[in-house]
């Protein structure tokens, strides 16, 4: 991230406007009748309880009502040269549970979409094994094949972030993240059936799309847990994930999870593609610089409320917020509104499972005052997810990827909301 | 014994040998690769030249295919048009506060700028480079970065003696050791900090998406 000069003026009210309600309206809530009055709400009959709706399959599949427009992926125009090699983000703030759907997984493509016919898709086995094989889609799914709920994180979320706050929503400093529940066959199966040479130390997974991606991951991580899905959340991969076949490598950055696989070659040593030099390695301040840094650490955001989606009114509220570690599960999450001078620690609601997102809340009462929101994740290795100010000390600020620090949200008296960093 | 006892004995027979008993015999899935299809698709590249094609290209021929098919993009000296990667340059400014990450400056194996353009580039026409023209586009790219003379020619025989010269800039993640107080005890919950204050704030730097607007890079 360089070159802040070229920046263009202010942007409250847009900020306003993003967050899809006017402030005045804080407080209030923009249909509620006046006090005392009989509800319109109730009292009048609505088109909706008169009039016949659609008839079954005239939505043959479903989409999310008129009403949810506004919740989609968005992306940031000025990060990159052209939208086919770029990233759009997960609106997060629009989210609960721990299951991103399919259409708001965030995407990042190298060379756009691939549209590829399943019927034309093979998946090669080549390098150091006894027999080079040829799968097709109908082959792959033979064989047994598992469940499993995985979060994805491209190793650049929160990647603006490391100069000081730069961002005014959860959607982009952290929307680079998903968490989905794969259908796949276990890769361990897949290099089996081709038999492993005793030399075979990575594996190299290439993508079948015009940047035919590659990155090397070692053999151990590849027997242990890597799985080759062929669906998400229950359906069929979706083409900006990789239809008809990626590959998922539970904890890991992003970028190794090749999308469109049409082959793995396996090898004796790592083939130091692009994708793990001149990219996701990480500068530190002596101009060295770390690479193969696969784990993605613990990390957590509060994602309501947040900047596109402020607190609208005092009394009972609900903070919500995800955290994950690619080292396991989550053990703790403690939440603190005083930007990290006190701390209590959150409530954890839905599945915990490892190297998934963990859903947290707390419930609190809200009187007006200002608040700096902040969340703190915990593994089960007893990682605790650092401050800002604290990476910045061993890693300096030019390493763009793998930002876990501690985010503040500060929300103000008329419940606004804003990325800010604190001391 | 009726046709449903029958299948219902099989799948309790199929059941018993369990997922692991089956594997180790394999599936039977799949057929064997024909060479051909392997050589169609295994194109990569390692720094130990393993996967380098037979050919050779000049500084030359080099910067003539260059301007045509990738300075549109990545500038006539390597400088990046608009937001397009820079290739050149860079030099001595990985400690700099804006770091310049190029082929010369940053990038460590020269088979990764061969196997990365053989691959993908031209963007949107991606594997149309014969390996001489990629053997070409490289030599012009050590040239653009200082690293060899005008008259030198790349070849699969001479490529692994060029060296890059951030080689040696790289080491293997060492996080569970450099951050190791990250496994902190238990963390303070009270009274962490004497005061708070805001420091930064993204609404400075106004740069959060909206139509028609323009921000800073972002690598």
């Amino acid at each position: 991230m360089n070159e802040k000069t070229t920046l263009p003026g202010a942007g409250r009210r847009r900020f306003l406007q993003a967050a899809g309600l006017t402030l005045a309206a804080a407080g209030a809530g923009l249909t509620q009748a006046r006090a005392g009055q009989p509800d319109p709400a109730i009292t009048e009959v609505q088109d909706w309880a008169r009039y016949l709706g659609d008839g079954v399959a005239v939505r043959a599949y479903g989409k999310p009502s008129e009403f949810e427009k506004h919740v989609i992926r968005r992306d940031v125009e000025w990060l990159t040269a052209s939208r086919e090699s770029s990233v759009s983000f997960t609106p997060l703030h629009e989210l609960d549970g721990i299951i991103t759907p399919n259409g708001l997984c965030f995407e990042r493509h190298h060379a756009g979409i691939a549209e590829i016919d399943p019927s034309k898709h093979r998946l090669m086995v080549n390098g150091l094994v006894q027999k080079p094989l040829v799968f097709t889609m109908d082959d792959i799914r033979r064989f047994p094949r598992e469940n499993r709920v995985y979060f994805l994180e491209c190793a650049a979320n929160s990647g603006m972030e490391w100069r000081g706050a730069q961002l005014n929503g959860c959607q982009f400093t952290h929307g680079m993240i998903h968490n989905v529940m794969y259908t796949g066959v276990p890769l361990k199966y897949i290099l089996e059936e081709a038999g492993l040479k005793t030399n075979a130390k990575w594996i190299m997974p290439e993508g079948a799309d015009a940047s035919a991606m590659t990155r090397s991951i070692p053999i151990e991580k590849a027997m242990q847990d890597c799985l080759i899905a062929f669906a998400m959340n229950g359906e069929a991969l979706r083409p900006e994930q990789g239809y008809p076949l990626r590959i998922v490598v539970p904890g890991w950055e992003g970028n190794m999870w090749v999308k469109w696989l049409r082959r793995i070659e396996v090898g004796d040593e790592p083939w130091h593609t692009r994708e793990e030099t001149s990219k996701y390695t990480d500068l530190l301040t002596d101009g060295r610089s770390r690479r193969f840094t696969w784990i993605m650490d613990a990390k957590s955001v509060v994602t309501n409320p947040s900047p596109q989606a402020p607190l609208k009114f005092k009394g009972h509220n609900v903070i919500s917020g995800l955290a994950w570690s690619g080292r396991g599960t989550i053990k703790r999450v403690d939440v603190s509104l005083d930007g990290g001078r006190n701390w209590t620690t959150a409530r954890i609601d839905g599945p915990v499972l490892p190297m998934s997102a963990t859903r947290f809340y707390l419930d609190f009462e809200w009187r007006g005052e200002e608040l700096m929101i902040q969340s703190r994740a915990m593994d089960e290795t007893g990682y605790v997810q650092p401050t800002k100010d604290e990476l910045r000390k061993v890693r300096g600020v030019n390493s763009i990827y793998h930002n876990n620090g501690i985010q503040t949200w500060l929300v103000r008296a008329n419940g606004e909301t804003e990325n800010v960093e604190v001391s | 014994m009726s046709r449903f006892l029958k299948i219902c004995a099989v799948a309790g027979a199929l059941t018993l040998l369990g997922g692991h008993a089956v594997q180790a015999k394999g599936f039977g899935l799949g057929r064997e690769a024909l060479p051909e299809e392997i050589a169609a698709w295994d194109i990569d590249v390692r720094p130990d030249g393993q996967g380098l094609p037979e050919g050779k290209g000049s500084v030359k021929e080099g910067e003539e295919i260059y301007l045509e098919r990738c300075a549109s993009c990545h500038g006539e000296f390597g400088e990046g048009a608009g937001r397009w990667p820079v290739l050149a340059g860079g030099d001595g400014s990985l400690k700099s506060e804006h770091p310049e990450k190029t082929i010369g400056s940053f990038w460590p194996y020269l088979s990764t700028v061969f196997d990365y353009v053989h691959r993908a580039m031209p963007f949107g026409n991606a594997q149309s480079l014969t390996p001489d023209e990629t053997y070409a586009i490289v030599a012009f790219l050590l040239n653009m970065n200082n690293l060899v003379k005008e008259d030198f020619v790349l070849s699969r025989e001479n490529f692994t003696s060029v060296k890059l010269p951030n080689q040696g800039g790289f080491y293997m993640d060492d996080r569970e050791t450099a951050e190791k107080h990250f496994w902190s005890k238990e963390p303070c919950m009270k009274n962490c900090k004497p005061k708070v204050e805001v420091v930064g704030r993204a609404r400075v730097l106004d740069v959060t998406p909206e139509d028609n607007k323009k921000g800073p890079r972002v690598d």
